[in-house]
């Protein structure tokens, strides 16, 4: 078996030293009943590198891949182009290969990098300080909450109705067992975001309100006028991110009132894997450090005075305080965030503003072309590179029949609140620097004949 | 003014109504250097025996019991900026917290100086 | 002393006088051993590397009132500076590929490169999460097969796939535990868990809403089934026990203390983090385990990148499948694979307690252990549990004589050996031998961990090192040992040779430095 380099005669020796005479009766404290007799029916036996990648190569290519067709998915997920740089560098044994660093004389490489994660992270949010990552951009959300409600004393939290639906249905979960109230709603198909009532539904009891930015229907919170609100209610504001690059263009929600900025970080340098492996951003004001969750890496001095990173304010955290930790949280997302932060160092900060827009303007192109289709319209006033298409009918069925035709079109509302009737007809639609004119061509087109009732 | 000791390796002083509440300095010796005290608020209700205040070093976390039940008045503010107060002066500079006791009935279970250093003497 | 390096090679340093070690260079680096600043003091940052295609300046008129004032403060370098960077920091890391990551609990096994080519395969790597089923079905496959393998390598009934890592699945089996026992009107409030167990453990109890309590340990090292026992009753939810624990030990007692915990109405769930020492040979569902979850970077190989990306499905019995969380992949009954959410789980699932997770899990690593367990197969894995206990055994009975070993006595260990610093000299602990094995070019071990053990030093050398590699981690360690044992003060400075030496973690915690500021540079 090519991964395990014990011959059968180092086998024999080692069993002299240690002085049995099997391997089986090392396990002889599994008791003779639990001890499986052979190797477990039904399974295949071994396989070589060649075989291996012939099946596995087989059940990719039973998927159609984002970059083989004209692609206008978001929702929280979002295709962008990664450097080739970034994947070489992540795949360096050194990084890969390496674990969390609780020995940081010789892991000075993976903390020097999250430590320069958390300062870009800090900086893109405006925020004081940041973590070290994460799960995901949903259970990042749920610990803002949970930590609003530790550092306020209260258990209320109120949900925007911009707040992506996942995010809302895990933090509702979890708040159902840690005993929270949330205060949650659907979004309406309406121009404006719901400002106005996540307002409204403050009161003195709320730890914090949650709020998408932009928000999951593409649309823009105001976010400053929701901070005094909340702030005025001795509450917290929450701002959630799901696409980062929207930073580049858009007032980081530190710089307007939000007390704890979280977000999901795939957008740059993880890629889009299906659903994960993701990253979870999580930054914050400096005064809440000892509530944060996750873990942190801080800058220190080794015995010669020489300036070093450890990880750092551990008493937090599970394996120091156990039942009281700020979260159950051990292993983060680690590789993801060294891709993030080598996508963003070759970005740079004027590279980001770019990027951003061009993605607006690929934005721009999609709504002006969709717009010319009879009977679809745009919800968005304002947006940046995603948009809600309001079509004549069931956004589900568009968006199948445009599958059909190798045109992945977004994502329906329908799917992503089923049992809303009113929000069936609402087309999530994602541009990215990744969309060329050709893929706007063929989206619109496509919707077109499938409004028409044209076959495929 | 009078101290008492308890098991978990707290003082305190009373004056009057009034106790002052620290941590011993062999307490401190067994923490290793402490990096953070969390405080109790002016006016928190505290119980005998519960936790009233958290006492951080590199690798842990220690509960600071309160050794009588009452309200807190004060709490040490110097430890915010100087925490290490507690390692280098625990039994006066590097105090906790200040209560007003309800009951200086519950202090005749603790032990005066002699009884406590003959406990730790025997740990 | 030289005859742990009986090949005569050895690096070009330290040949020549102490003086010309001490010599100073002009940059500060040393040959190969360079130091590197943070992307903010290079130098040169205002630069972008990444060449976009077409100078598009949209209008940005409908964004004014939330555009942003100025671009963030962020550095940029060019591709070339990028590579070297991250090049040089990653120069500064001790990683699996380098040598032995022996880290007790941790499986730092290799990890293989055809599971990091097949993951990025465009038809896993470029698919997103919410494309319509039809588009998907290969990656739902990766998913089900995934799911099969681990339900038939377990014993157990169903497994929820979507937990993000350890603690996540141990979250995932406690709120499967706790709507099991609410969907019987049963509202129980205390988990019992083991004193030597992963901290992760009670955290994770009470992030469920559950009391903590411990449960006391034998001498020999296992849970005390009678004190247990006494301990059960009607609030006791269940029981959190990790097998093989964190002594290195199986549970003999697993099936009794199932038996009890079932009889007294609660459920039994098992921390996964050690399946590497039985796996083909064990299946947790004959012991008696509602639930366990499976870190697939550990057992399955995913690599650890430096502190995750993790994954940690959970296999659940029959009695709590029907309270899994959503979504999941399942078969219907025409053979095709397809995904369950929010919408269909209403009627198909009705008791699951809810959602863990935007998206459906680690499709990343998902890909990636199934190559690694069709490259092994159900043989392949036998082995690699039969290799993983013959190492740690070899580990533990070449260092007992000098290096005290709690339960040695008590039989063979598992896939790690436990040792702790008791009979070293006055002033020598665990720490000192740890930061003497840096020096040596060896990952230490776990250390302090498990907490029932002073001192304790937690060695789990995994089935993927060779004798070879084991005799001279060995003979590094006897040396540090009898060095700890006389009392060699220079133990105490270690480590010397390591790109930064003790580091204070006072200081860190103290006064939290967590981001770059720029008036330090």
């Amino acid at each position: 078996m090519r991964y395990l380099p014990l011959t059968d005669a180092d086998r024999a020796e080692m069993l002299a030293v240690i002085g049995e005479d099997s391997i089986d009766a090392l396990f002889r404290d599994v008791p003779e009943e639990a001890r499986l007799s052979g190797p477990i029916a039904g399974l295949p036996s071994h396989a070589g590198e060649m075989a291996v990648e012939r099946h596995m190569t087989a059940l990719a290519a039973k998927n159609l891949s984002a970059g083989s067709v004209p692609f206008f998915l978001g929702a929280g997920a979002y295709r962008h182009h990664i450097p080739a740089s970034v994947d070489h560098l992540i795949q360096r044994g050194e990084f890969l290969t390496a674990y969390t660093p609780y020995q940081p004389e010789i892991a000075q490489g993976t903390l020097q990098v999250l430590f320069e994660f958390q300062t870009q992270v800090a900086r893109l949010f405006g925020t004081d300080i940041a973590n070290a990552s994460m799960y995901d951009g949903s259970t990042a959300c749920w610990e803002a909450i949970a930590m609003a409600c530790r550092v306020t004393k209260r258990d209320r939290a109120v949900l925007s109705g911009g707040l992506h639906p996942h995010y809302v249905a895990t933090a509702r979960m979890m708040a159902r067992f840690a005993g929270n109230t949330l205060d949650t709603r659907s979004p309406s198909l309406e121009a404006a975001p719901d400002n106005a009532e996540i307002i409204a539904a403050l009161d003195g009891e709320t730890a914090c309100v949650v709020v998408q930015y932009p928000d999951v229907l593409g649309r823009i919170p105001d976010l400053p006028a929701i901070a005094e609100a909340a702030h005025e209610a001795g509450a917290l504001l929450v701002a959630v991110v799901t696409e980062p690059v929207a930073l580049g263009l858009l007032e980081a929600p530190g710089n307007l009132g939000a007390d704890i900025v979280v977000g999901e970080g795939q957008s740059l340098g993880v890629g889009l894997n299906f659903g994960g492996p993701y990253l979870g951003l999580f930054g914050c004001r400096e005064k809440f450090v000892r509530q944060m969750p996750g873990r942190l890496c801080g800058e220190t001095v080794d015995a010669d005075g020489k300036r070093g990173f450890v990880l750092t304010l551990s008493t937090r955290e599970q394996h120091i305080r156990r039942e009281k930790a700020t979260s159950n949280i051990c292993t983060n997302s680690g590789l993801c965030a060294l891709a993030f932060s080598i996508h963003m160092t070759l970005l740079g900060g004027e590279g980001l503003a770019r990027l951003a827009r061009l993605n607006h303007s690929r934005a721009q192109r999609v709504v002006r072309r969709l717009s010319d289709i009879p009977g679809v319209s745009v919800l968005n006033q304002a947006y940046f590179n995603e948009v809600t298409v309001v079509l004549p009918g069931d956004a589900r069925e568009a968006v199948r029949e445009l599958a059909s035709r190798e045109v992945l079109a977004g994502v329906s509302l329908g799917r992503l609140y089923p049992g809303e009737p009113d929000l069936s007809r609402g087309l999530l639609v994602t541009a990215t620097e990744t969309v060329t004119d050709e893929d706007i061509e063929a989206l619109a087109a496509g919707l077109a004949e499938v409004l028409e009732g044209v076959p495929a | 003014m009078s101290r008492y000791f308890t098991k978990d390796h707290e003082w305190i002083d009373v004056e009057g109504d009034i106790g002052t509440v620290g941590i011993t300095d062999y307490a401190q010796s067994q923490l290793g250097d402490i990096t953070f005290v969390e405080l109790p608020a002016a006016g928190q209700a505290v119980k005998k025996g519960d936790s009233a205040s958290v006492v951080d070093s590199v690798k842990a976390a220690s509960d600071v019991y309160a050794p009588v039940s009452g309200s807190v008045t004060e709490a040490n503010g110097a430890l915010e900026e100087e925490p290490e107060l507690v390692n280098s002066d625990a039994e006066v500079g590097g105090w906790l917290f200040r209560v007003k006791l309800d009951d200086s009935g519950e202090l005749s279970g603790l032990m005066d100086r002699a009884a406590y250093d003959a406990y730790v003497a025997e740990l | 002393m030289n005859a742990h390096n009986p090949s005569g090679w050895r690096p070009a340093m330290g040949e020549g006088s102490d003086a010309e070690c001490d010599l100073v260079t002009h940059s500060g680096d040393r040959a190969l051993m360079v130091e590197e600043p943070l992307i903010f003091e290079l130098g040169g940052g205002d630069k972008c590397g990444v060449d976009f295609d077409g100078p598009e300046e949209p209008p940005l008129a409908s964004l004014e009132p939330f555009l942003r004032k100025e671009a963030p403060v962020l550095p940029g370098l060019t591709e070339p500076e990028t590579v070297r960077h991250y090049t040089r920091l990653s120069r500064q890391n001790y990683a699996i590929d380098l040598g032995p990551f022996p880290l007790g609990s941790c499986t730092m096994k290799h990890n293989p490169r055809l599971n990091e080519k097949v993951a990025r395969l465009p038809g896993f790597a470029d698919v997103h999460p919410l494309q319509p089923q039809d588009t998907v079905r290969g990656a739902l496959e990766v998913i089900e097969q995934l799911a099969d393998w681990l339900v038939r390598l377990t014993g157990m009934n169903a497994v929820a796939m979507s937990p993000k890592a350890g603690a996540h699945g141990e979250l995932c089996g406690l709120l499967c535990i706790r709507a099991a026992l609410e969907a019987r009107g049963d509202a129980r409030e205390v988990v019992l868990v083991p004193e030597s167990a992963h901290g992760t453990n009670p955290a994770t109890a009470a992030f469920a809403g559950y009391g903590v309590e411990s449960i006391p340990a034998t001498p020999d090292g296992r849970v005390d089934l009678a004190a247990l026992e006494a301990r059960l009753g009607p609030d006791v939810a269940g029981v959190m026990i990790t097998n093989p624990n964190t002594c290195g030990l199986f549970e003999r007692d697993m099936k009794a203390i199932a038996d009890a915990v079932h009889s007294a109405g609660g459920f039994v769930y098992c921390d996964g983090a050690n399946f590497n020492a039985i796996v083909g040979k064990v299946r947790p569902g004959d012991l008696g385990v509602d639930a366990m979850h499976i870190n697939l970077h550990k057992t399955f190989s995913t690599p650890h990148g430096g502190g995750g990306p993790g994954s940690g499905p959970v296999v659940l019995s029959e009695a709590l499948t029907p309270y899994a969380p959503l979504p999941f992949v399942a078969r219907g009954p025409d053979g095709a694979v397809r995904l369950v959410e929010e919408e269909d789980g209403a009627a198909e699932l009705p008791g699951s307690f809810g959602r863990m997770t935007a998206f459906h899990g680690q499709m990343g690593m998902f890909t990636r252990a199934l190559a690694y367990i069709l490259s092994h197969g159900v043989d392949g894995l036998c082995r690699v549990a039969e290799d993983a206990v013959l190492n740690a055994n070899y580990v533990l009975r070449s260092l007992e004589d000098l290096l005290d070993a709690p339960y040695g006595a008590s039989g063979p260990c598992m896939h790690e050996a436990l040792f702790s610093d008791a009979g070293l000299a006055e002033g020598f602990s665990t720490l000192d031998i740890a930061k003497g094995l840096i020096d040596e070019g060896f990952h230490p071990m776990t250390v302090y961990f498990p907490l029932v053990v002073h001192g304790a030093m937690l060695v789990e050398p995994t089935e993927t090192e060779s004798k070879a590699g084991l005799d001279r981690f060995i003979g590094s360690l006897r040396d540090i040992a009898e060095r700890a044992r006389s009392g060699d003060e220079s133990l105490k400075a270690a480590p010397v040779f390591a790109p930064r030496r003790r580091l204070d973690e006072t200081r860190a915690a103290r006064k939290p430095v967590l981001v770059w500021k720029e008036q330090e540079g």
